[in-house]
């Protein structure tokens, strides 16, 4: 079983999601002298503009509307990209124009029946922001003819498909170009193009028609290319104005993670590191790249970590374009749970939390200390180190100073020691003291030392806070 | 005096309010100091609560203070975070008194973002306590933190300076450390009980 994602208003739709409008828009193409519009928005609609006008003619009609030349390229991209997303959902994917078909019988197992992932394949597109038609059927080419005629149409078998095509009219049943003369000799319907004998058939209209026929029912394989998704997302958007405030870059980055989170989620997937590209004018460019401690996917985490990075970068000229680069997609793992947790229901897993922080406060603000083998205090200790070393027998403070202080005042009271120390020899950092615990005049306990068996000149290495 | 109204029949109009004790903070969180925790109206730490611990200067106690709770959060799974610490955690030091240092996380913020860190770590509800050394916190702020220590059920852990105390906070448990004459402990406030008019004694034995 097939289903098909028709997608009538895909250039219209590619659009419109990166730029929110409510006047009119029009998608024109053509040579500068002849250009046509190929589609418009509901605004234009309403004003009178239609598929197929002159833009001339459009201007006569409505003198403000934003008129987008028609991108072929970018059209295909969101094609594929939409193809990836679908990949979801099933192993077998094929490009139609316009459409996506997709194998959905194997799919049911996982997804739950044919009406709960037509609701799951909908509820992605109108998430994404196309608008789409959906119909399923025994064979590629019956649900994307099908898809074409209506919405929602679901046919399980083969004698009920031969129904349900029946009725479909010859203009709109995707037969090649040498059917056009069909509707002019009578032949209306596609089940009356059915019911004629094949051989006046294919002495008229020669094999192709016959076989594209054959391919509708099921006697024929499909013969389609199935996709294979991308290793590398790479996307591109034009701003439509110069942005010259990051404030203004929130909405698109936050579409353009949206789409990095689909693209993952349909490569089961995730992402450790990706490139947001804000381009300037005559090539020039800033990087801002998002470095995440394990691969994610989730897309309103994906976009807070890009706003968190976005936000330290001082703008010096406008932006005209983003452009977000994901190489490095490693498999996602979910973070495991435990059914007993211990922690609040709505708790934000730590690692989430890690990042978060990282996102504003720098890549190395979140550490853990741990101990080496080495003595001296300023060794003893180091970031992401084990803490299997056995622990201390001497007394240690609780706070250790980066770098010792002279201690000030009377003499102190010793309250411990001395522990000599008198390591380091052999790389340069010698070190030869006799630490002390001791207490200050206000009350506070610091670990000190001083020369070996002088007890004047003390240094405070740390406090036993 | 014509207008003699029944007291039952104001009680029942609920035209008056009639104030009653707050109840004791519910609570399982010794501090692992055992003449403290008697003193406590919680028997310990208010849960899920910011605690205030007020200081004359730099290293008269007030790690050793919390560390006993840090031992044992650390043996949970969650995390301690210390946001913004004076001086570096000496690790042997931490040890020695029983804490796990793989559950304790360092985070090094700016002045500026010490607050934000704080309330992010304590809202998400993955750490078990934040130790923070506010500089420039006011009422509102630790009013904050409060309602987020609250919202990840986290046990919010303020040093702050002794001057402080003369403000009014909105922290569930006030704790005021005196190092001189003697190392002592004094309640300056704590929610659901009456403030004890003696001081606890804080031993400072060093190990």
């Amino acid at each position: 079983m097939w289903a098909c994602l028709l997608l009538p208003h895909l250039a219209l739709d590619g659009i419109l999601r990166r730029r929110p409008v409510d006047g009119p828009l029009a998608l024109v193409d053509g040579p500068v002298n002849a250009r046509t519009v190929v589609a418009v928005n509901d605004a234009a609609r309403a004003a009178g503009l239609h598929v197929g006008q002159r833009l001339t003619a459009a201007h006569a009609l409505l003198a403000q509307f934003d008129a987008v030349p028609y991108d072929p390229d970018g059209v295909e991209k969101w094609h594929r990209f939409l193809a990836a997303v679908a990949y979801r959902y099933s192993s077998e994917v094929c490009l139609l124009p316009h459409a996506i078909v997709l194998e959905v019988s194997k799919s049911m197992g996982l997804f739950g029946p044919w009406p709960r992932l037509e609701a799951m394949l909908r509820a992605d597109l109108e998430e994404l922001g196309f608008r789409h038609r959906i119909a399923a059927a025994p064979t590629p080419h019956a649900a994307y003819i099908l898809a074409g005629v209506s919405d929602g149409l679901a046919v399980l078998t083969r004698d009920t498909l031969i129904n349900a095509l029946r009725r479909v009219p010859i203009q709109k049943s995707r037969l090649p170009a040498s059917a056009s003369s069909l509707p002019g000799m009578g032949v209306r319907t596609l089940g009356q193009l059915l019911a004629l004998p094949r051989d006046g058939l294919r002495r008229r209209f020669g094999a192709e028609l016959l076989a594209n026929l054959d391919r509708v029912t099921g006697d024929l394989p499909s013969g389609l290319d199935s996709f294979r998704p991308p290793d590398v997302f790479d996307l591109r958007i034009e701003l439509v104005h110069e942005v010259e405030n990051l404030a203004m870059l929130v909405f698109p980055v936050r579409r353009m993670t949206g789409d990095l989170a689909a693209y993952l989620a349909g490569r089961d997937g995730g992402v450790q590191r990706f490139l947001l590209r804000l381009e300037h004018r005559d090539d020039r460019h800033t990087d801002v790249v998002v470095g995440l401690l394990a691969a994610e996917r989730d897309p309103a985490m994906l976009f807070e970590f890009a706003r968190g990075r976005l936000e330290h970068v001082t703008l010096t000229e406008p932006v005209l374009a983003l452009r977000l680069v994901a190489r490095d997609l490693p498999a996602f793992v979910p973070a495991g749970r435990d059914l007993f947790d211990e922690r609040p229901a709505n708790a934000l897993p730590f690692e989430q939390l890690r990042e978060r922080l990282r996102a504003r406060l720098g890549d190395g603000a979140v550490y853990g200390l741990g101990s080496t083998t080495d003595p001296r205090p300023e060794r003893a200790q180091q970031i992401a180190a084990s803490t299997d070393v056995a622990i201390e027998a001497h007394p240690r403070p609780t706070w250790l100073l980066e770098r010792p202080i002279p201690l000030r005042g009377h003499d102190p009271l010793i309250l411990s020691g001395p522990e000599r120390l008198e390591t380091g020899w052999w790389d340069d950092g010698e070190v030869c003291r006799d630490y002390y615990v001791v207490e200050t005049s206000l009350g506070q306990h610091a670990w000190a030392f001083c020369p070996p068996g002088e007890q004047t000149g003390w240094m405070i290495h740390g406090w036993f806070a | 005096m014509a207008a003699v109204v029944a007291l039952s029949s104001l009680l029942e109009g609920r035209q008056v309010w009639r104030g009653r004790e707050a109840p004791a903070p519910a609570g399982d969180q010794p501090t692992g100091w055992k003449a403290l925790d008697a003193i406590l109206p919680a028997g310990g730490w208010p849960d899920a609560a910011l605690s205030e611990i007020l200081l004359p200067v730099d290293g008269v106690g007030e790690l050793q203070l919390v560390l006993p709770t840090l031992a044992r959060l650390t043996q949970g799974k969650r995390s301690v975070v210390i946001v913004a610490p004076p001086y570096v955690p000496c690790v042997a030091g931490w040890r020695q008194r029983g804490v796990n240092m793989r559950r304790v996380e360092i985070v090094a913020a700016a002045d500026k973002d010490v607050l934000w860190a704080t309330e992010q770590c304590l809202r998400s509800g993955s750490c078990s306590a934040v130790l923070v050394w506010p500089h420039q916190a006011d009422d509102r702020a630790l009013r904050r933190l409060q309602v987020a220590a609250d919202t990840g059920k986290a046990l919010a852990l303020a040093f702050r300076d002794r001057r402080h105390l003369s403000n009014a906070s909105p922290a569930a448990l006030r704790l005021e450390l005196e190092a001189t004459p003697r190392a002592q402990i004094w309640v300056r406030k704590c929610r659901g009980g009456n403030t004890p008019s003696q001081p606890v004694p804080l031993s400072r034995h060093v190990h």
